[in-house]
């Protein structure tokens, strides 16, 4: 590998000689002979929809969605139209984080602020635990609050008021009914980027999924993320929402242009087939395409693609039936693999499906370090490693 | 030198405020501060006019704002420990004879209930218990000039709002009983009460946690009081020990209640102990209101024990909570803990019984609210008597009640985690019934409404 990063620098090297506008951005450059470690084409990928006739064909679209038309968004583009949809649609839905009245770092809140009133969309103090335990406060009082927290690397502050009371108010009032915070939709971008080393890096999901009376969605398309956000937000429980960053601006498809909600707590299978499962969410779905791609291609097998969408409570169901046809799974996030949602995920299909499986459960995942700088190619999980377990599962 | 520095502070906002309305630009809304838009330094200027401060005065002497013991901010006070009233000159205190009744009967219902469920854990008949003796006062003053409908969010010694809005002495037994009238269905520790009936939030153990949901449940209700203008409007209490305020969420609450003008009373209990830490370990400056004002709070400190005083301060704070569509107020309320923090704690490790009994005897709230009364001519030793032994006999009445009960149905183990059970969990309350009918001598189901039947998450 110090081979082709060697000669990755090197060719990195002749270009800004010849050109010094053309400056390769090393922290995003490839080895030149790569074949499978290279950047995901969100241009031609099958997991978007190219047409708009393959976004409305969704089934599990409205009838009002499926004969209404497409707009092409990316990723961030959808997350404003569901937002602006909530707010249209119910009087109760506040929106508000670190800098989301002028539409936010990553511009999710675009225009929401002089559209909906600087009393619905709005600054809060730098501070995580205040502004979800504000959130917290608003739902208990029969508000919609959807709270940003600008990168889930910084959700910790707010940790004790997630854990301790949005998952646990419900409970906790017993009989008194309506003192829940069912209302809340906590938002944050996760996930690597590329260069977000130790605090814009972070997919803490797994931390969420240890707690009861949660739910955690993690979307992998613009399409998805509409859906499924505008169903947190509908969701009579705390919905803690991630959103891949890296896919913002990256991921353009055509997105139905009507309000519609996608199912929570539903896998989607992505693609069939009947020799191995590969199971992952959020952006490594890319990844986990272009590498059964390879796989299929080299070696003559058929492998099945399932989306988790909801990563607490989970959809064991679809799992377990895709588990029970092909004998052989693999798991991919991006998180460590240690405790992470994959371990959950193996164990149970473990317990499930004993009989059935032709060879150990699989995980491809983040090292079992934290996310340094110059280290993100080498610590998530890439189209090699992925390739790599699909081709061990079927030879074991 | 506190109220001028109150004074300083509310004027330096007042000036913001006006400084930046005259920049409010049209369509935008004028609640919210923009001091980014403070205009760039002018030549000659007496004051800088840095974003960040856009009315402070420059200055050539180097000098530290110090903080110190003379500074401290007044307490307010309406009765002397006599029960007297201090200001002659003062209009008498704005309270019926009825209502003076009412508070004076909630506090010593709360009084005696402490010593009974006290020496009930004692005996080990409730696992847990929380004394508020010698700050009745606090809760009981305090909710008398709230809405019923007001939400107020509690720590944990606040047995006196409960109380006055309306808990019966059932609702008490049934919650440190766990029996399956509790409305919290027996999932909580003692004296984490709730209702929804009443306005009053669950109590929850993390302390401080409830501030900025008050700021929050303060915001909402100021949509709300805009989108009904027609109902009465309505603010937040939200009540926490002097040790509670050095949570971060007390200074993200207060920060946040400000930045959005929300109409919250902060409600501070200065007991002078959490746990056994005095609250000379706890901070340094003065006190707990002092603070109010650095986050552009109006606040205010009273005499906890003076019933009458609280009830006067949160009725004006109400009215200034509900001024300019929404603000919030600060009230630090001084007493004195004079019981253990707990039935887990025994305080004369760590202070003097000699003290404790001399709080006790000089001057507590029920005391000193008798006295007045007494003064009035309302109150008298036969009454006196009369109370506590009613009073009493209720209370033990409602024990042995609620003792006899059942706990709750045990699915309420797993419901009211989701708003509705998840797959998952009907799986694992059908395994723990396979278990418990497996081996019915390792598990005691008959303490339990419906037994083992109770297992069944769809029968509710």
């Amino acid at each position: 590998m110090s081979k082709h990063l060697s000669s990755g620098a090197r060719a990195a090297a002749r270009i800004s000689q010849r050109s010094p506008l053309a400056l390769r951005r090393r922290y995003a450059s490839h080895p030149p002979k790569a074949r499978l470690n290279i950047p995901t084409d969100y241009g031609t990928t099958p997991l978007l929809h190219h047409t708009s006739k393959s976004a409305l064909a969704n089934q599990e679209l409205s009838q009002e969605a499926r004969n209404g038309t497409t707009d092409r968004k990316n990723l961030f583009q959808a997350i404003n139209d569901a937002l602006s949809h909530a707010l249209r649609n119910d009087p109760k839905v506040l929106l508000f984080g670190e800098d989301v009245a002028f539409g936010g770092v990553f511009r999710c809140s675009m225009n929401l602020a002089s559209e909906f009133g600087e009393d619905r969309v709005f600054n809060t103090p730098l501070s995580e635990q205040g502004l979800v335990g504000f959130a917290i406060g608003a739902a208990v009082e029969g508000m919609r609050p959807v709270a940003e927290v600008q990168f889930a690397d910084y959700v910790f502050p707010a940790f004790d008021q997630i854990v301790n009371e949005a998952a646990k108010i419900r409970y906790r009032a017993g009989s008194n009914e309506g003192m829940d915070c069912g209302g809340l939709t906590i938002r944050m971008p996760s996930g690597g980027v590329g260069h977000g080393a130790l605090y814009h890096s972070q997919s803490p999901e797994s931390l969420f999924t240890h707690v009861p009376g949660l739910r955690v969605v993690v979307p992998r398309s613009p399409t998805q993320a509409k859906g499924l956000l505008l169903a947190a937000i509908a969701s009579p429980d705390p919905v803690i929402f991630l959103e891949p960053k890296i896919l913002y601006r990256a991921a353009v498809e055509h997105v139905p242009a009507e309000a519609y909600t996608l199912p929570l707590s539903k896998a989607e299978v992505l693609k069939k087939g009947n020799d191995v499962t590969v199971i992952s969410y959020g952006t490594p779905l890319y990844k986990c395409q272009a590498a059964l791609a390879a796989a299929e291609k080299d070696l003559k097998c058929e492998v099945e693609l399932i989306d988790l969408r909801t990563i607490y409570p989970w959809d064991k169901d679809t799992i377990m039936e895709s588990v029970n046809k092909t004998g052989r799974v693999i798991i991919v996030h991006e998180s460590m693999v240690n405790a992470g949602v994959g371990a959950e995920v193996a164990a149970a299909i473990q317990e499930k499906c004993f009989l059935r499986l032709e060879a150990p459960v699989q995980r491809v995942a983040g090292w079992s370090t934290h996310s340094g700088l110059a280290y993100e190619a080498f610590n998530f999980p890439d189209v090699t490693r992925i390739y790599d377990t699909i081709k061990n599962v079927l030879d074991y | 030198m506190a109220s001028k520095r109150i004074i300083t502070a509310l004027g330096r906002n007042a000036l913001a405020q006006g400084t930046l309305r005259s920049k409010t630009r049209p369509g935008k809304c004028s609640n919210c501060q923009q001091r980014w838009n403070s205009v760039s330094q002018k030549q000659g200027s007496d004051r800088v006019q840095f974003p960040g401060a856009v009315n402070s005065r420059f200055s050539t002497t180097l000098r530290f704002e110090r903080a110190t013991e003379e500074d401290a901010m007044p307490t307010y006070r309406i009765l002397d420990q006599e029960g007297q009233v201090v200001d002659k000159e003062a209009a008498a205190p704005d309270i019926s004879d009825e209502e003076a009744l009412k508070l004076y009967k909630d506090m010593v219902t709360i009084s005696i209930m402490d010593i009974i469920m006290f020496d009930a854990q004692r005996q080990g008949r409730v696992s847990f218990y929380m004394v508020s003796a010698g700050e009745e006062g606090i809760a009981v003053g305090s909710a008398s000039s709230l809405n019923h409908k007001d939400p107020v969010f509690a720590q944990y010694r606040e047995h006196g709002v409960f109380q006055y809005r309306g808990f019966t002495l059932d609702d008490f037994m049934n919650q440190l009983f766990a029996t399956k009238h509790d409305t919290g269905l027996a999932r909580n520790m003692p004296v984490h009460y709730g209702s929804r009936k009443l306005n009053v939030h669950a109590i929850s153990s993390p302390l401080a946690t409830q501030i900025p949901h008050a700021s929050g449940a303060a915001y909402a209700m100021k949509m709300q009081n805009q989108q009904n203008p027609t109902e009465e409007p309505r603010v937040v209490a939200c009540y926490f020990g002097e040790g509670a305020a050095s949570e971060g969420d007390f200074h993200a609450a207060l920060n946040i209640a400000a930045t959005r003008a929300c109409p919250v009373l902060f409600i501070c209990r200065n007991n002078g102990y959490a746990i056994s830490t005095p609250t000379l370990e706890q901070y340094r400056g003065d006190g707990i209101a002092s603070r109010g004002v650095g986050y552009g709070i109006d606040t205010i400190r009273v005499d906890g024990n003076d019933i009458l005083a609280v009830r006067e301060v949160t009725r004006r704070a109400r009215e200034l909570a509900l001024q300019d569509g929404g603000r919030p107020v600060l009230i630090e309320a001084m007493s004195y803990r004079v019981s253990h923090h707990s039935t887990s704690d025994d305080s004369f490790a760590y202070r003097a019984k000699v003290d404790v009994e001399d709080w006790k005897r000089r001057d507590n709230p029920i005391t000193r609210l008798r006295k007045w009364m007494e003064g009035k001519g309302i109150w008298n030793e036969d009454k006196e008597k009369e109370l506590r032994a009613d009073t009493r006999k209720a209370i033990l009445n409602a024990y042995r009640k609620a003792e006899k009960e059942k706990h709750p149905p045990l699915s309420a183990m797993m419901t009211d985690v989701y708003a509705e059970p998840t797959d998952e969990q009907r799986e694992q309350m059908a395994q723990l019934r396979k278990i418990v009918e497996k081996y019915p001598n390792e598990y005691d189901v008959s303490s339990f409404d419906g037994g083992v039947d109770g297992l069944d998450l769809d029968k509710r």
